[in-house]
């Protein structure tokens, strides 16, 4: 019962990562119909701004952990949102109106551009980092122990999804994008500006792939160039799962597949996790194509 | 240079312009002020920082430049900002600069720039719009195709000269044989994604079907390749099947990414099932092919069979295997094409054109989609499986290293980028992809990073591929009004009957 506690607690948190990354294919897929195939490489871009503000406050003398925190992730967010915008300016943009394979292979560049990037600039040696938030919370007289990381992601994520869900269905920016979801076309003539739209969708996707990339960065201490690829699919696959096109779906996707891996690693090992979620995967898309919580597509011929 | 005298160039709005590189400057500065201002470098202490706010400095200043560049470009002073722009790309050639990533984004920056003034000079490019463009380029590509008639024999024959011709050193040879295995592939690729519009992100997992079926077929049984070869083919047209039949139902983006998950599964079986498959180590000792089976490529060959050079009465030299699995290569490559250029005249070929066109139409016509789309997956895995054992033969070893995404995505890039369905664009994206990195490998680190920023420049200068020109292959009222039949026969293979269509 606590070690099944104890993989429950790390399934939540690694899924509640996998969901912040699966939000950004969602929103983007949702809205241009393309696969952002870059977006795993933001998250990773995420991850090392966050590392190099930790060590620019480290050296500036500011140890102080809520307010490094703090500064980590707005920097984090900041940064690796613009470097999201930029992607979609160069790469997207001029392709809004190609055939849905040119975005896709131009997206493919664009990730191995950003992946060597960072390799050359940051070096190809992964990167450790001391434990910035050590500790844990001890449950059940000792037998669960919950890091103080892993509850802090698991809480700065809800309150994300709440802030976002706010944006979303309360602002209207959140209304220009959920029209321009539904007919671009339409949403420009009547006075929305789709392409700032866009631009937007991309650049929330990478500040929520950003704080995902400082989370994993906290949770696990290391990272490297190569991080996004994994995580990139894994975080599509969440989206795919829990509907392509659905928020909700994406969270519930990124827990759903968070949860397999931290099971099944718990109790089967974990060189076949991997294989797991994809497997399960395949199982959901035979059975129920549409994912967990998509509308079924309704083809006009 | 006529149309930049016929183009009277407008006063140029300075403060717009200005105010616009500037805007761009600004992104450039906050893009590179943690990653290429603060590197992480490692101290014995642990990870430190390192400061190039040098570097940051130069990137801002020609972005800047850059931009203001193509604003005037765009305001026709192409021919100012082309001098100025070579004059840039042969400074960074020739004067050294502080690190070598300035000086490769100047010669490369300058260059592109020049390029895209050349452009404007030339053709007035800048006042075209994008459908006037895109209907030359595309004219271009027909007449290329129609060319490719004549062209595609003379290839051929050159590349059947080539080992002869005193050009041919190892080195050129193993660049060859590697080109060839991935036009090979480009061309197997196209079946599923050119021909029947599946998107197969995954193409890998059958490469490595195919080199491992021979890799551990020759290790514990011992056969040789020639019987491996088509029972490779075969392993891979299966697993084909058993991942097609449960996933073909699936639509577009879906299928996409379980063809990727596919190709990760079976990288991951093949890292973890080390007791088989050697795990991470990969499996080494694959036996080399034999002439036949007849001769072998050895010096002093095991008793009871003969050397190749002693067949022949040939001085030994080791460049005979080379050439023999060049042609090996070429021959295999050859035939995917040749059955590509057949099949698409069949009704079977007719199908899987038809169902990349429209999906629903086909099924109301009656045409069993699932089966049509289960045949393109399983043939073109057979043809992955035949260059995968063609790969572990000419390697030697393999490892589930070779089988990464990343090669998954070259293959589909070289369909795509040479212009989907296009049998002679995969050959040009093949050169292009393959062969450019392999003439700049001194460049080492920055191979990869021009790799990413070339496919993407390409798509957006030509979305549709280099050569992409898709004429039906058989037409309702074909040449000179003959029926459908006839024109369907007239066509000559993959080129279809372009240029010949009434317009």
């Amino acid at each position: 019962m606590e070690y099944f506690l104890q993989q429950l607690i790390n399934g939540l948190s690694l899924g509640a990562i996998y969901g912040l990354i699966a939000i950004g294919y969602t929103m983007v897929y949702g809205i241009i119909g393309m696969i952002n195939f870059a977006h795993g490489e933001i998250y990773m871009i995420g991850a090392f701004v966050a590392l190099i503000t930790f060590l620019t406050l480290g050296s500036l003398g500011i140890t102080w952990v809520p307010l490094a925190l703090l500064v980590m992730l707005v920097s984090a967010m900041l940064f690796t949102a613009v470097y999201g915008w930029t992607v979609e300016r160069i790469a997207y943009r001029p392709l809004r109106s190609s055939p849905r394979l040119a975005p896709l292979i131009s997206a493919i560049g664009m990730s191995i551009f950003l992946q060597n990037y960072v390799q050359i600039l940051q070096g190809a040696r992964s990167k450790p980092l001391q434990p910035i938030l050590p500790g844990n919370l001890t449950l059940m007289d000792g037998a669960v122990s919950v890091s103080y990381v892993r509850l802090a992601t698991i809480v700065i994520t809800i309150a994300l999804m709440y802030g976002f869900t706010q944006l979303i269905t309360r602002t209207s920016l959140g209304r220009a994008q959920r029209a321009c979801e539904q007919d671009k076309k339409m949403a420009g003539l009547l006075g929305v500006n789709v392409d700032r739209v866009i631009s937007l969708t991309f650049v929330m996707g990478a500040a929520l792939a950003a704080v995902a990339g400082m989370m994993v960065l906290l949770i696990y201490g290391v990272i490297d160039f190569y991080i996004g690829f994994l995580a990139g699919v894994k975080a599509f696959t969440a989206a795919v799962l829990g509907g392509i096109g659905s928020l909700p779906g994406a969270m519930l996707g990124g827990v759903v597949i968070g949860l397999i891996e931290a099971f099944w690693s718990g109790y089967m090992g974990s060189e076949w996790k991997d294989v797991a979620t994809f497997t399960i995967l395949v199982l959901v898309l035979i059975f129920r194509p549409t994912g967990l919580l998509g509308r079924p597509e309704i083809e006009k011929v | 240079m006529t149309a930049i005298s016929l183009s009277s160039p407008r006063a140029i709005a300075w403060p717009a312009i200005l105010k616009e590189a500037a805007m761009t400057a600004f992104v450039a500065l906050l893009l590179t002020i943690p990653l290429v201002g603060l590197r992480t470098v490692d101290r014995p202490t642990g990870l430190g920082l390192e400061t190039r706010w040098d570097e940051v400095a130069a990137a801002v200043g020609l972005v800047f430049l850059g931009r203001l560049g193509l604003c005037l470009i765009r305001e026709g002073h192409a021919a100012i900002v082309l001098v100025l722009a070579a004059a840039a790309a042969a400074a960074g050639f020739f004067i050294a600069m502080p690190t070598e990533a300035l000086r490769i984004i100047l010669i490369a920056g300058g260059a592109v720039i020049a390029i895209r003034a050349i452009l404007a000079i030339r053709t007035g490019r800048s006042k075209l719009s994008q459908a006037e463009r895109d209907k030359r380029m595309d004219h271009i590509a027909a007449q290329v195709q129609h060319a490719s008639r004549w062209l595609g024999p003379i290839a051929i024959v050159l590349a059947l000269a080539f080992p002869f011709t005193p050009l041919a050193d190892r080195q050129l040879l193993d660049i060859g044989i590697l080109l060839l295995t991935y036009v090979m592939l480009g061309w197997g690729l196209n079946i599923v994604v050119g021909l029947a519009g599946l998107l197969d992100l995954g193409y890998v997992a059958f490469y490595a079907v195919g080199a491992y079926s021979y890799a551990l077929l020759a290790h514990y049984f011992g056969f040789s390749f020639w019987l491996c070869l088509p029972l490779a083919g075969l392993l891979a047209a299966l697993s084909g099947v058993l991942l097609g039949f449960p996933v073909l139902r699936l639509r577009g983006d879906y299928f996409a990414i379980v063809t990727l998950g596919f190709g990760e599964i079976i990288r991951i079986i093949l890292i973890n099932w080390y007791q088989f498959t050697g795990g991470p180590n990969g499996i080494s000792g694959i036996p080399r092919p034999s002439f036949f089976g007849i001769a072998d490529f050895t010096r002093t060959p095991a008793d009871g069979t003969m050397a190749f050079h002693e067949l022949f009465g040939l001085e030994f030299s080791p460049l005979h295997r080379i050439i023999f699995l060049y042609y090996l290569i070429l021959v295999l490559a050859l035939i995917v094409n040749l059955f590509t250029m057949r099949i698409r005249k069949l009704p079977l070929g007719r199908a899987w054109e038809a169902l990349r066109e429209d999906d629903i139409a086909c099924a109301s016509l009656g045409i069993n989609r699932t089966n049509m789309k289960l045949a393109a997956f399983a043939i073109a895995a057979m043809f992955g499986g035949f260059a995968g054992s063609f790969f572990a033969t000419r390697q030697g070893f393999i490892s589930p290293e070779s089988f990464t995404f990343i090669e998954s995505a070259i293959i589909l890039a070289i369909v795509v980028l040479g212009g989907m369905g296009s049998q002679i664009g995969v050959v040009v994206a093949a050169l292009l992809v393959i062969g450019l990195p392999e003439a700049f490998r001194e460049l080492a680190d920055y191979r990869m990073l021009a790799f990413g920023m070339g496919m993407v420049l390409i798509m957006l200068w030509r979305p549709r591929g280099l050569l992409a020109h898709r004429d039906p292959t058989i037409l309702l009222h074909g040449k000179g009004g003959s029926g459908g039949p006839a024109a369907g026969t007239a066509a000559a293979g993959g080129q279809g009957i372009a240029g010949g269509s009434a317009k």
